[in-house]
């Protein structure tokens, strides 16, 4: 700039004054790199066909976003990760048995019509790979509900279908559950690590857990979304879900089963699609704890985390005009 | 809007005019909820398009007819009963003759009576025009509401049921959100984008009339 060539000239600029190295594109790659190892886990139990429909998901991501950008004219950015980031999120939202053209579809109408549709990154109202996986369920509803029994080995390429653990349990109960899985001790270890049927990166609840301290860690999210969303759940399935009446519930079973580790601590931290207050963060936490469990006890579909998250996202910006934070130096009445 | 000028309009214009330029479903966007209640196949996009064709271009003529015995004070009334008088006359007749699909769409039938693109061409149409230019502007307008729904319609049905007219294209269901109603918002939505773009790139957005500035 020409007032900078002299030393001694005052610098005057507006704010931001203070600046991190962070950005934007670093920011998904580490988000991206904290679901790997959820994503390992996943290729562990259900095999190569994991890798190819992450794979696929994330080449239709990164594709729908280069093809929007370039018809619209606007700067293609796929090295912010973005895109990357979608893909990966979607494809460890899907069976590892979807057919190939799935991912391609579903990714496309995650990034190209719920992304760049409403102008690209930032904003978005609802969470790209959501919207995605919705989209695929309700379009191809047998095929993102057979699910293949992990087999912990490369060789079993015959893969049986099975029911996710919150499938058993809405047909069944929870005699049904333990019966499969042996004991109760074994159903809680194989939760933990992820030994069961469900979306390929959904069913290892400790590596998505290492992924999310180290997000913390980071301090690329706060703990307010996912501790309330967590929290709410377990109240309330401690409280409503047990079949012998109020606080018979397992609250235990329910943290972790199903995609709610993965959507708590990624899905729904989403910066674009989730309240930007402390407060309104844990509003919307509750919100969705509260949603997901309503789908899980009493709607048709054994999981709510995804239209949980996604009912959520719809309140967002409500939630953020009614609870946004004091402007300093403001009187009451000034403040609208 | 040109049609509030009293001199001559040609009714090849008239009808460009309801068809392309004031399109009630990718241009004006109204009647938004039958064009997505029904349009899950292309039988049922159709007839309801030829019923609203046929009820506008006669509710048109007829407003025009009585034009000069309307009271403006009440013409918001005359104008329901004329437009129910004529949505009777499908419903009978539909109810008579095409009994199946009757059953299926018999509601949004009748409910003709409340889309907005029918009054809206009563009122700022055909209650200052005469019956030739009122008759061709109502059959412009349901044409163009007619196109609309059997272009939607193609899309959901050969997306959502594989099939066209009923006839078997694709042997499988490919996308079943496509028959859903989020399917007909997705597709509304698209198409309309689509339209916009052809109005864009060719000609220059002379062609928008409502809906191009959103």
């Amino acid at each position: 700039m020409a007032v900078a060539k002299k030393e001694q000239e005052l610098l005057v600029t507006v704010s931001p004054h203070i600046r991190s190295d962070e950005t934007v594109g670093r920011i998904m790659w580490t988000v991206s790199l904290s679901l790997l190892p959820a994503f390992v886990f996943g290729v562990y139990y259900f095999g190569p066909k994991a890798v190819y429909v992450t794979a696929l998901c994330i080449v239709g991501s990164l594709f729908s976003e280069w093809l929007v950008q370039k018809m619209t004219g606007r700067e293609v950015t796929l090295g912010d990760g973005s895109a990357f980031l979608t893909g990966l999120l979607l494809g460890m939202n899907m069976p590892a048995s979807a057919p190939f053209y799935i991912p391609l579809v579903s990714s496309f109408v995650a990034v190209a019509i719920t992304k760049q549709l409403f102008g690209g990154i930032g904003y978005n109202i609802f969470n790209p790979a959501l919207i995605g996986r919705a989209f695929a369920l309700i379009t191809w509803p047998r095929a993102m509900t057979s699910w293949t029994e992990p087999t912990a080995a490369f060789v079993g390429l015959d893969a049986k279908t099975t029911a996710t653990p919150l499938g058993l349990l809405k047909e069944g109960g929870m005699q049904k559950l333990v019966e499969v899985f042996g004991d109760k001790a074994s159903l809680y270890t194989d939760l933990l690590l992820g030994h069961r049927a469900g979306s390929l990166g959904e069913t290892s609840v400790i590596a998505l857990l290492v992924g999310g301290a180290f997000l913390l860690y980071k301090r690329y999210i706060t703990w307010h979304i996912p501790v309330s969303f967590l929290g709410t759940v377990a109240v309330l399935a401690w409280a409503f879900g047990g079949k012998g009446g109020l606080f018979t519930g397992d609250p235990l079973l329910h943290l972790l089963s199903g995609g709610l580790m993965l959507g708590a601590i990624f899905m729904a931290t989403d910066y674009v699609t989730c309240p930007s207050t402390r407060l309104g963060q844990v509003v919307f936490g509750i919100g969705c704890g509260v949603l997901t469990i309503l789908i899980r006890l009493k709607a048709g579909y054994p999981e709510g985390v995804m239209f949980a998250i996604l009912l959520m996202n719809c309140f967002a910006p409500m939630i953020d005009r009614n609870l946004k934070s004091k402007v300093f130096g403001l009187k009451k009445e000034a403040r609208k | 809007m040109s049609h509030q000028h009293q001199e001559k309009v040609s009714y090849w214009a008239l009808l460009k005019n309801g068809v392309i330029k004031e399109n009630t479903i990718f241009r004006l966007v109204i009647s938004l909820c039958p064009a997505i209640a029904v349009t899950n196949s292309v039988r049922n996009g159709f007839l309801l398009g030829s019923a609203v064709l046929f009820v506008q271009a006669m509710v048109n003529s007829t407003v025009a007819l009585l034009r000069n015995f309307i009271h403006p004070r009440i013409r918001i009334p005359i104008f329901m009963l004329i437009i129910s008088g004529w949505v009777t006359v499908v419903d009978m007749l539909m109810a008579a003759y095409a009994r199946a699909a009757y059953k299926e769409i018999g509601l949004y039938i009748q409910i003709i009576v409340a889309f907005a693109s029918i009054l809206a061409r009563a009122e700022v149409f055909a209650s200052k025009n005469k019956v030739g230019a009122s008759f061709f502007d109502g059959l412009g307008s349901g044409l163009g509401f007619l196109l609309a729904l059997v272009i939607i319609s193609f899309f959901r049905e050969l997306l959502g049921k594989g099939t066209l007219v009923g006839l078997t294209i694709v042997p499988v269901k490919p996308m079943l959100i496509m028959i859903l109603p989020a399917g007909g918002f997705l597709v509304t939505g698209l198409l309309m984008g689509f339209f916009n773009w052809i109005d864009m790139r060719f000609y220059g957005g002379k062609g928008a009339g409502g809906a191009g500035g959103h």
